[in-house]
């Protein structure tokens, strides 16, 4: 009796154990280091908001191909050493689905966990930040600065505001102020904005606010005493408004600030009140909820209570749709890596393989409901970029609305410059840089 | 010459809003001797509170009422249920606890009120003043004639007041004012209640200032330095020394600044407290200690 009981027990066990693997056996993982509380959770719970209900929704369509897409959170409050625990913690996947790619929207935690990806063969996904020489495939075969590293943000800032002078040769004797978060992040596109100034004549006054900014007095009046044209913001968290704040009460005329693509945000703007209208800002993807596929993530996902925001008032706002941009290109990549490997869970590998081949034309943008939200995208071994373009939008008081059509960076001027440097890591690291020719 | 003078009179208006921070910590520190390193999370917590009663729909003075009673509260709780325990410990175990509590204190705010950025109008225009050729800042002439206000306030509450002579007695020999019959508790406790209301008005002042975000939290760090310029047992020594480190920063960036790079706002005030340290260890006008060697 005892025995057969033992069997049963033993049976139930088995066929548990053959159908929890069955059941992961089919699944996606996505490990997400977000963060939630600390000085940045504004963009964190706004840009995780976003990713997630991307995967939600496209579960709610049967997943990518059959294959359900999982997550788990881990808090790292923008700190890097929690960033890399996470990233150690949840690297493995969760219940035998493999990990797809990680996406930590920070700089720190992407530079401190970049070799361990390569390492481990996991896609880093930096969208719209990172090192900008991991544009460089060959040899950052894990890293990609999705849509936009920061020499072309502010290569298009410098062609917008030449398109705003009357041409690029109208650059010649303008003067241009930065002000730049003290941070390596803040003085990361320095040199780039130096060497764009030697090329089309401006002048180029550089200055420093040291984090977090809630004091920017001094800045201001130096820069009311040089009289710019413009003044290009490289702001980060409560830098932005404090900088519109402070403009406006030395008298500068806030419609001649551009800021770059972490001053972009409700968040930026909002908080400055009356003093933030008029305000430039780029962005790689409006804000609004008038696309297809927002509409389609609010009818299954968040009218159905399921919604990962907090406050759905911030369905739609800047951040949101960069983590609903975020879904749509690494469900992409899945997708493709499928039609190659299988429709079945991939390995970070494959997923990287999808990554890399990315191509995103406008007829598929539409089959996406992405169209309009997302940039055509066309990655490569050589170019783990693949945009580069920018919109340019403007604060009325209560919402952005887009200014321009899409602004392109000089790519081709920018590509020198990103190949020295990574072949100066490549060097470093004792790499061989792929030969992308040979790559398919 | 202009130029010289508007950087000096923004700085000085900046320094302002620095003594409202570190006038919190002077009530706390000189009545019980803890050095409340929450206070930064205090003023979060009161910011973030009163916004997020104004956007659903509560008028302002009733959302500065309720704001007021929740930090009050919040005072007395932390007060009753953590610093109370630990009377007697050492002044490191005291500060290590306010640390941590400022840590609690920033989480279960935005868990409370959510993450995101919030602007606060308190109907304070911010248009450039124009004064004899200087630009001056309407917002910041407010919130120097709020924090005068509040210092005016507190003066009386401390010399005029039997309250106020019981809370001098407290601050000159605890022990002494035990043995003629006041309540510590008691004291301690009106003591926290007033630093949660100084931290509700800096609270609102800054809100209004940055918006109502995590980063109010790390103004706390802009308090240091005037404190330790200032002394940390003296409401005067927190004006004075807001005054220095606002305008020693601004005139600092904007003329030794380009020298050396920019971005010297930060630590200038704290290499300014360094000297101060080494030649008046207690402060402009704080207590020196003098002990039998």
């Amino acid at each position: 009796m005892k025995q057969t009981t033992f069997r049963r027990l033993a049976a139930l066990l088995a066929a548990g154990l053959l159908a929890s693997g069955a059941h992961a056996a089919n699944e996606q993982y996505f490990p997400l280091q977000s963060y939630r509380v600390g000085p940045y959770a504004a963009g964190g719970t706004g840009f995780f908001g976003g990713f997630i209900d991307y995967l939600q929704y496209i579960n709610a369509k049967g997943g990518v191909n059959g294959v359900k897409l999982t997550w788990s959170e881990c808090e790292t409050e923008y700190v890097v050493e929690k960033g890399v625990e996470c990233y150690e913690r949840l690297k493995k996947g969760l219940n035998g689905a493999p990990s797809a790619a990680t996406n930590p929207l920070s700089v720190g935690i992407a530079y401190a966990t970049l070799d361990r990806s390569t390492s481990d063969k996991l896609p880093l996904i930096t969208i719209n930040h990172g090192r900008t020489d991991s544009t460089d495939g060959s040899v950052f075969p894990y890293a990609f600065p999705l849509q936009l590293n920061p020499h072309s943000e502010v290569s298009a800032i410098v062609n917008y505001i030449g398109q705003k002078s009357g041409g690029l040769d109208k650059l010649k004797g303008k003067k241009i102020v930065t002000l730049y978060h003290g941070s390596p992040y803040g003085k990361e596109t320095n040199p780039i904005l130096e060497l764009l100034a030697k090329k089309y004549g401006f002048e180029l006054t550089l200055i420093e606010v040291p984090h977090p900014g809630n004091e920017q007095q001094s800045q201001w009046l130096n820069i009311r005493r040089s009289k710019p044209d413009w003044v290009i913001l490289r702001g980060w968290g409560v830098m932005n408004p404090v900088a519109l704040k402070t403009a406006k009460k030395t008298g500068f005329p806030v419609d001649h600030i551009i800021g770059n693509i972490w001053s972009n945000s409700e968040d930026d703007a909002a908080p400055a009140g009356d003093a933030a209208k008029g305000y430039i800002s780029i962005t790689t993807h409006p804000s609004g909820t008038q696309f297809p596929v927002l509409q389609d993530i609010k009818k299954t996902v968040v009218d159905a209570g399921k919604g990962n925001l907090a406050d759905p008032k911030r369905f739609g706002n800047v951040y949101y749709n960069l983590g609903v941009v975020n879904g749509i290109l690494n469900v992409e990549a899945v997708r493709l890596a499928q039609q190659k490997f299988g429709k079945k869970p991939l390995t970070g590998e494959q997923v990287r393989w999808g990554f890399e081949h990315l191509n995103l034309d406008d007829k598929r943008l539409k089959e996406l409901g992405a169209y309009g939200l997302v940039q055509p995208l066309k990655l490569s071994c050589a170019d783990h970029e693949g945009g580069g373009a920018v919109r340019f939008q403007q604060w009325d008081g209560t919402k952005w609305n887009v200014v321009s059509d899409w602004v392109q960076a000089d790519r081709k001027l920018l590509r020198p410059i990103i190949e020295e440097s990574s072949h100066k890591y490549a060097k470093e690291k004792g790499i061989t840089p792929r030969d992308c020719s040979k790559e398919s | 010459m202009d130029f010289f003078f508007e950087v000096l009179t923004g700085g000085l208006l900046a320094g302002v809003m620095y003594s409202l921070i570190a006038i919190g910590f002077v009530l706390i520190y000189k009545a019980s001797g803890v050095f409340n390193f929450a206070q930064g999370a205090m003023v979060l917590f009161a910011a973030l509170t009163f916004v997020s009663l104004v956007e659903r729909g509560v008028p302002f003075w009733g959302a500065f009422a309720l704001t007021l009673a929740a930090i009050v509260a919040l005072a007395l709780l932390i007060e009753r249920a953590v610093l109370r325990p630990l009377v007697n410990r050492s002044p490191i175990t005291l500060f290590m606890a306010t640390l941590g509590l400022s840590y609690v204190i920033e989480g279960a705010a935005q868990a409370l009120w959510g993450a995101q950025v919030h602007g606060l109008d308190l109907g304070i225009a911010d248009e450039p003043l124009e004064l004899g050729g200087m630009l001056l800042s309407q917002f910041d002439l407010f919130a120097a004639g709020t924090a005068a206000l509040l210092v005016a306030l507190l003066s009386f509450l401390f010399n005029r007041t039997r309250l106020g002579l019981s809370l001098r007695a407290v601050a000159d020999d605890a022990l002494g004012a035990l043995a003629i019959g006041i309540r510590l508790p008691r004291i301690w406790a009106v003591v926290w209640a007033v630093a949660g209301f100084v931290g509700l008005v800096a609270g609102l002042l800054w809100g209004a200032r940055l918006g109502v975000q995590f980063s109010l939290s790390l103004v706390v760090l802009k308090a240091l330095p005037v404190l330790i310029i200032g002394g940390f047992t003296s409401m005067t020594g927190a004006i004075v020394g807001g005054l220095i480190v606002g305008a020693g920063e601004k005139l600092a960036e904007v003329y030794l600044g380009p020298l050396v790079g920019g971005g010297i706002e930060n630590w200038f005030p704290y290499a300014l407290a360094l000297l101060f340290l080494l030649v008046r260890p207690a402060g402009l006008f704080g207590e020196r200690a003098i002990e039998r060697v």
